[in-house]
């Protein structure tokens, strides 16, 4: 035997099967290159972030939202003047300072001025009651944008819980799980969020005084009541659905074949694979909740009243609505502004997450 | 399916559907000759259909008779349980009357009977017409509703068939010029009509046209303007069905029977009004039931603003006075209407479209 040289192919026996290795030769460097991963190998997510991110509209909403958020944030840092009380100046109310139009100064704050002292702008003016409009539309935007998000997670969290059940468990159950979201999705909501929040309203009011509750006032508590108790029911389909589709997929019953437990199931391998339904359908559930909030204060059944919401203050700016119309057009850009980003956002992300839509 | 089968199956559902619609359009629009009894007897009728038919259509129609009757149900009950949920009656203000007038003022709105008792009472009043008495005016609920639901009916009406009108009709421009100017500028002002509340397009209107602009007069009872609120009410249901002729109508255009037709030689205007529109309608069936509910309520605001005096404002109007009998009549009537309105327009579609499966 001679000895093992590496870089000698080893010479064919004349009747053997084997390939004649001698007619190969070896790959040159360029060759070698051609093999080279140019790129990482992309994920579903990575993917769809990168569709979004080449979609303008998705992209432009993103920022306004951002932009809006991070005013709300740090604006009553900034603004020194509180929501619920009148414009004090050297500690005296400062009675004179009623209905300004924007960037002017009340005669004491004038005064002030002259003397050398510096005041803050009234960016938007005051309103009626001497208070510093600008602030007012801050927490405005602040309380639709928090009960937006807020309705939008009672709505997944039930939904999700509720629709899943139904989905995996099947058979008579779901039958019957159905048929009460069929009879709830029956009733038309607007009415039947306005009935719950007058009954609630009275119903809480009296037993929320001196509770830490009553700070949040019954009005938003039944709003959020409301939306756990009829607007789940939409999620509860659309993850039914879903479940229904993923249910019959040959690793769900590779997995129940190696004797995985439902709940692990459901955990594991059913959830993350209808996530980016769900997600586009809450991102889309913000904006109808944001109406909703905001029809509810404009008909005088919304946020309790110093605490401002841009429906509520939309509603108040009406009785002045010839003198004073500036004060109508903030909040009614804030809630439009608001529900457009949302609304172009969710549309962005059902282009880039959901499969049915790819070309 | 052969041709003549199908021309049987739709003969019976027509037929099926005309019989059923008569009997509940008979039920609601002669309220005071309705008895429990007569009632009672359509939902046997109703329910024996849906079990004899063995057809599905039969079925179909029947089921879902019976369930907008079940949801009408379901309605008042949640409606009287949760106004009768609140504390206090009607009679407990700071002026108490004598125990004896109260005596005989509960003796006569019976008060002073069991719960479940004056739930059939007021039940009973319901099918004759009667939703009792309104504890601010003293007046009818049921001539209140009535007077004044000629003018949001007329508002309604109008706002409904210009949205379906113009829907339609930019729908169709913008996806015969996919991608063009006008595809652009109509897809522009849907997205943006979509997120402006009504009650801010209402208002917005009012500020511009009727105050600034002075082109029209503000409405009042010998002024009754209807364009302002007719538009403030049709711009979102128009931007919706826009969109969704749109899509409907590129999904249709893309159809092999189309390009058969072209290929035949038939003129552009033939093939867009005999063959794509008709299909692409379909969808649009689908939405007259939540338009009419969206109208409903969007009319509440829309009214207010504008001052109508409609059904909206009377409503809104109960709301702020707390006038409990008043809210629970009107929640009713709309809540039926609006119930009518997705049973018809569910049941036209099942009629139009002979591709979709019952159940």
């Amino acid at each position: 035997m001679s000895e093992y040289n590496p870089n000698v192919p080893p010479k064919k026996k004349p009747f053997s099967l084997q390939l004649d290795v001698a007619k190969f030769e070896p790959a040159t460097d360029e060759e070698k290159a051609q093999q080279d991963v140019m790129r990482e190998s992309t994920t579903f997510f990575r993917d769809g972030m990168r569709k979004l991110f080449r979609n303008p509209l998705a992209v432009g909403s993103m920022i306004v939202l951002i932009v809006i958020l991070v005013t709300i944030i740090i604006a009553p840092l900034i603004v020194p003047y509180s929501y619920s009380n009148m414009i004090t100046v050297n500690g005296k109310r400062d009675k004179s300072a009623k209905n300004l139009p924007p960037f002017t100064y009340s005669k004491l704050e004038q005064q002030a001025i002259d003397n050398g002292e510096k005041i803050f702008p009234h960016i938007f003016g005051t309103d009626e009651l001497c208070r510093d409009y600008f602030i007012r539309v801050i927490y405005g935007a602040r309380v639709s944008l928090a009960v937006g998000f807020f309705a939008s997670l009672i709505v997944l969290f039930i939904g999700l819980l509720y629709g899943s059940i139904a989905g995996y468990a099947g058979g008579k159950t779901d039958l019957v799980m159905m048929r009460i979201v069929d009879i709830i999705y029956s009733l038309p909501d607007t009415l039947m969020v306005i009935l719950l929040s007058v009954v609630l309203d009275q119903l809480l009011g009296q037993r929320l005084q001196n509770t830490v509750l009553a700070s949040i006032g019954p009005n938003m508590l039944s709003m959020f009541a409301v939306f756990g108790l009829l607007y789940w029911v939409g999620m509860a389909r659309l993850v039914r659905g879903q479940i229904l589709t993923i249910k019959n997929n040959e690793y769900v019953l590779a997995a129940r074949a190696m004797g995985a437990k439902r709940s692990r199931i459901i955990r594991k391998h059913i959830l993350p694979n209808c996530m980016g339904v769900i997600i586009i359908s809450t991102a889309l559930q913000i904006p109808s909740a944001i109406f909703t909030e905001s029809f509810l204060s404009f008909i005088g059944l919304g946020v309790q009243a110093p605490m401002p919401s841009l429906g509520s203050l939309a509603n108040s700016a009406r009785a002045a609505l010839q003198a004073y119309p500036y004060k109508m057009v903030f909040p009614a850009v804030g809630i439009c502004l608001i529900v457009l980003s949302f609304n172009l956002l969710g549309d962005g992300l059902r282009d880039a997450f959901d499969p049915k839509l790819r070309k | 399916m052969d041709i003549t089968e199908r021309k049987r199956k739709e003969r019976q559902l027509i037929v099926h559907t005309v019989v059923s619609l008569a009997i509940f359009a008979a039920g609601w629009l002669f309220l005071p000759i309705l008895t429990e009894k007569i009632l009672l007897g359509v939902v046997l009728v109703l329910i024996a259909g849906a079990l004899y038919f063995s057809n599905n259509t039969g079925r179909y129609v029947c089921k879902r008779v019976l369930l907008a009757l079940l949801t009408v149900f379901i309605i008042s009950a949640i409606t009287f349980f949760a106004m009768n949920a609140i504390p206090g009656g009607p009679f407990s203000k700071e002026k108490a009357p004598s125990a004896a007038v109260q005596a005989v003022l509960e003796e006569r709105f019976h008060l002073n009977e069991p719960v479940g008792k004056q739930f059939i009472l007021y039940l009973e009043g319901l099918m004759q017409g009667n939703f009792g008495v309104s504890t601010k005016t003293g007046r009818e609920i049921s001539t209140t509703i009535f007077d004044s639901f000629s003018i949001s009916a007329q508002l309604g009406g109008y706002a409904a068939l210009l949205a379906v009108v113009l829907g339609v009709l930019f729908g169709s421009i913008a996806a015969l010029n996919r991608a063009k100017a006008a595809d652009r500028i109509i897809i522009f002002f849907t997205t943006l009509f979509v997120a402006v509340p009504s009650f801010i397009m209402a208002t917005l209107l009012l500020l511009v046209f009727c105050l600034q602009l002075n082109w029209f007069p503000i409405f009042s009872a010998d002024n009754q303007s209807y364009v302002l609120p007719v538009v403030a009410l049709m711009l979102s249901p128009m931007s919706y069905i826009t969109r969704l002729t749109k899509t409907s109508m590129l999904d249709v255009l893309g159809q092999d029977y189309i390009r058969t037709a072209r290929a035949k030689g038939v003129s552009q205007w033939l093939v867009i009004f005999k063959h794509a529109l008709r299909n692409a309608l379909i969808p649009v069936i689908t939405y007259v039931g939540p338009m009419t509910a969206y109208i409903l309520t969007g009319s509440m605001v829309v009214e207010s603003v504008f001052t109508t005096g409609g059904l909206g404002t009377k409503f809104v109007q109960g709301i702020t006075n707390r006038d409990y009998p008043m809210i629970m009549g009107t929640t009713i009537f709309l809540a039926t209407l609006m119930v009518t309105a997705t049973l018809l327009s569910d049941l036209v579609y099942k009629l139009v479209d002979p591709r979709i499966d019952f159940d």
